[in-house]
């Protein structure tokens, strides 16, 4: 076994050759090809390209370009224009919205690849290094070429060549351009992840806060040939592969990868590890960083108008929006206790085209099923963010249904406010089998919670699990003994019987000594 | 003719034993009481701390005390005698009348048959019950990968929780038995000093004193 001086070295080296390789050996700005100027972003990443005569060819390949993937555990094909989320749906009919999040330019139409489609690789959302440029939020992915009114306020469009001389290895800007704001907003979706992260202090991130490790996301999430690592749809649940060194397996998105399976001073802490992930006791809570994350979603009540037919929108004193005619109730929280459930990496998910009845029981459908359990030997307890949602769906044909919220036609859902209307064109649009009827099914999904790893003397202290009061955190989770929490009511009477009996018993035996006067031993 | 001598009877080692011993079965009772849930005046993670560290020790202390008996052949002290029933019948009825005490304290005889009886039980039943289970309960990370490691576990943890209530009750009533002496703290006295007052005969007394196998005042 390592001893520990040799991990912290092991993991010393790794995380600071990853940032001397940030400072590189070219300067962008010295190259011709990238001053510009540019009249569209996709000739930005021509001219990247003369030089990384590869890199477009490698994206790709990856997931970030083809939002497309197979779980290898589950062989169940994924991806967001096929899988359903408790957040907006379906991408699908609404995609200049949402493929705004996309690896590239022009993906206008899900039903095909981004190829087909005619799209091209965007270099900059990962690599500006400048901090302007930004992809609107509903041009497929583009950013602004011309100045344009938003929300009441002139946006400037970003100088292209600016940011094309700026780049550089990806900064946490680049991935929170999209991940912070999964869901349509700021921390809405994961609850780990949120522009608090940009700059976190210690206490909400002990590895990217510049006063700690001073991480990026891609320190952990490392790259090999633009793939990146660390996975969502197939968590590695347990790392037994352990510590990673230089030219290994180069997935260093597991803590394992830099602190090994052992990495407590003191043995019985780590006792736990092969059952407890570390994320369990190491993220107290998430959404720390002053946003909040969604936790309700209630799209059965949207659409509602005001007396003068206005749609209806509704602030908590916080400024969250509570009620939203266009998308309806919801709930948020901050510094949030995390679920718990036994995880062994596998998660099946709910895809439009699926039959809901088994996925359903009590009237809730769970969007994406967590597999694990105490004694599969390939679990350990994992921490998630349950979001409730309420959403659309066919009774007759029991599967969810597309909703079109996006586009400036008569019947996207935020413009007109029609269920009905929305849900056919949205269905039709897909190629979906669709009754014609609507109801509303109350949903749950679990996000697994992996970032926002507090320091270590904020860990969850041992009594907040080892506990027998209801509230404790692995109150619900059964199937294994805990001490402090489990017992046998029945030894436990006996048990205090005998004790309080033998109590009672000489106290009585002493008075009657006293009382008779029989004095002690002669 | 006899004279009542002050004998040291329990050396120096076995109130050693005797006192380090109550001391860390205390420490455990209590921290292990905290684990349990029964109380929360110590953090869990403490009381898991303390208990290990005390629970090595006391096996630790176990071990040599054992190696002690055998070596000093002070094991014979704890075998089984004649006469449990009129000890049982002296301490339920005839105490409470001033009845003298049916049994002869004597050198080769520390104990009472039902003393010895009782210490027997704690050092064969009650002490292994415990440490095997909490040794087994320690090194659960060498079994916790075979399929029956779950019923396993709770089966060592109720084993080791019940051996803990019968240890607790022997406790208190060991610890109340020290008041049946001439005074209420003379056992308690004799069990610091070593001395207690034994009859001995003419001989054993010259004995003592000639070849001072024990010490004597």
């Amino acid at each position: 076994m390592f001893p520990r001086a040799l991990w912290r070295v092991v993991a010393f080296l790794v995380v600071h050759s990853a940032i001397a390789a940030s400072a590189g050996t070219a300067d962008h700005s010295k190259f011709d090809v990238l001053k510009g100027p540019f009249t569209t972003a996709e000739d930005v990443t021509e001219a990247c390209s003369t030089c990384h005569t590869e890199a477009a060819g490698e994206v790709k390949k990856t997931i970030h370009w083809t939002w497309d993937g197979t779980n290898s555990f589950t062989g169940q094909r994924l991806g967001k224009p096929r899988i359903m989320n408790s957040f907006c749906g379906s991408p699908i009919s609404n995609e200049p919205r949402c493929t705004s999040c996309h690896a590239g330019y022009g993906w206008t139409d899900l039903r095909k690849t981004p190829e087909e489609n005619g799209a091209t690789v965007d270099c900059l959302a990962c690599h500006d290094g400048s901090g302007t440029y930004k992809k609107t939020a509903t041009d497929a992915g583009h950013p602004l070429y011309s100045p344009r009114v938003i929300g009441g306020v002139t946006v400037e469009p970003p100088d292209l060549a600016k940011a094309a001389m700026s780049v550089g290895p990806s900064q946490r800007e680049n991935c929170g351009a999209c991940h912070f704001n999964g869901g349509g907003g700021d921390g809405v979706k994961h609850g780990d992840l949120d522009s608090s992260l940009t700059d976190p202090p210690r206490d909400l991130d002990v590895h990217m806060a510049v006063d700690g490790a001073n991480m990026t996301c891609s320190t952990c999430h490392t790259f090999n040939a633009h793939i990146p690592s660390g996975s969502r749809y197939m968590t590695t649940a347990v790392d037994p592969h352990g510590l990673d060194l230089p030219h290994d397996d180069k997935n260093r998105a597991t803590c394992e990868s830099c602190h090994g399976a052992a990495p407590h001073a003191e043995a019985k802490i780590n006792d736990h590890t092969d059952r407890v992930a570390c994320q369990s006791c190491h993220i107290p809570e998430f959404a720390r960083g002053g946003v909040a994350t969604k936790t309700l979603w209630d799209w059965s009540t949207a659409g509602r108008k005001d007396a003068d037919g206005k749609p209806v929108y509704i602030k908590d004193e916080h400024g969250h929006l509570i009620y939203s005619a266009e998308k309806g109730d919801f709930a948020y929280g901050e510094n949030v206790r995390p679920t718990y459930l036994w995880y062994n990496g596998t998660i099946e998910q709910t895809a439009i085209t699926d039959k809901l009845d088994d996925k359903i029981k009590d009237d809730v459908l769970t969007l994406n099923r967590i597999s694990g359990g105490p004694a599969d030997g390939k679990s350990r307890i994992w921490p998630f963010k349950e979001m409730k949602g309420k959403q659309p769906y066919d009774p007759e044909l029991n599967t969810l249904v597309v909703n079109h919220v996006f586009g400036k036609d008569d019947s996207a859902f935020w413009t007109n406010f029609d269920y009905p209307k929305a849900i056919a064109f949205g269905m039709n649009y897909a190629g979906l089998p669709w009754s014609g009827k609507i109801g509303f099914i109350e949903t749950r999904m679990y996000w697994p919670i992996t970032h926002m790893v507090a320091p270590k003397e904020k860990a969850v202290p041992c009594s907040d699990c080892h506990t027998r009061d209801v509230d404790g955190r692995l109150a619900g989770l059964g199937g294994f003994y805990m001490p402090g929490r489990d017992g046998s009511r029945l030894l436990d009477a006996l048990g205090y019987l005998a004790l309080f009996g033998a109590l009672f018993g000489v106290v009585i035996h002493g008075a009657l000594r006293i009382v008779l006067r029989g004095g002690h031993r002669p | 003719m006899s004279h009542k001598r002050d004998v040291m009877i329990y050396s120096r080692y076995e109130r050693f034993w005797h006192w380090s011993q109550a001391f860390l079965i205390f420490t455990l009772f209590f921290t292990g009481l905290a684990i349990h849930g029964t109380h929360h005046l110590v953090p869990f993670g403490l009381a898991v701390k303390i208990h290990t560290n005390a629970a090595l020790a006391l096996i630790a202390l176990w071990v040599f005390t054992t190696f002690w008996n055998f070596t000093t052949g002070q094991w014979r002290q704890y075998l089984f005698k004649k006469g449990v029933f009129k000890v049982i019948r002296f301490y339920a009825w005839g105490i409470l009348f001033g009845e003298p005490h049916p049994y002869k304290k004597s050198l080769q005889r520390k104990q009472n048959a039902l003393q010895s009886l009782a210490y027997m039980t704690f050092m064969t039943l009650i002490g292994p019950a415990l440490w095997s289970t909490g040794i087994a309960y320690l090194l659960y990370n060498s079994w916790s990968h075979y399929a029956w490691s779950t019923t396993g576990l709770w089966i060592v943890a109720l084993l080791h929780t019940a051996a803990a209530f019968a240890m607790g009750a022997f406790v208190v009533i060991h610890v109340y038995m020290t008041t049946t002496g001439k005074t209420p703290l003379h056992y308690v006295r004799t069990m610091i000093t070593g001395y207690d007052s034994i009859e001995l005969s003419e001989v054993e007394e010259a004995y003592i004193e000639e070849t001072k196998s024990a010490e004597m005042r």
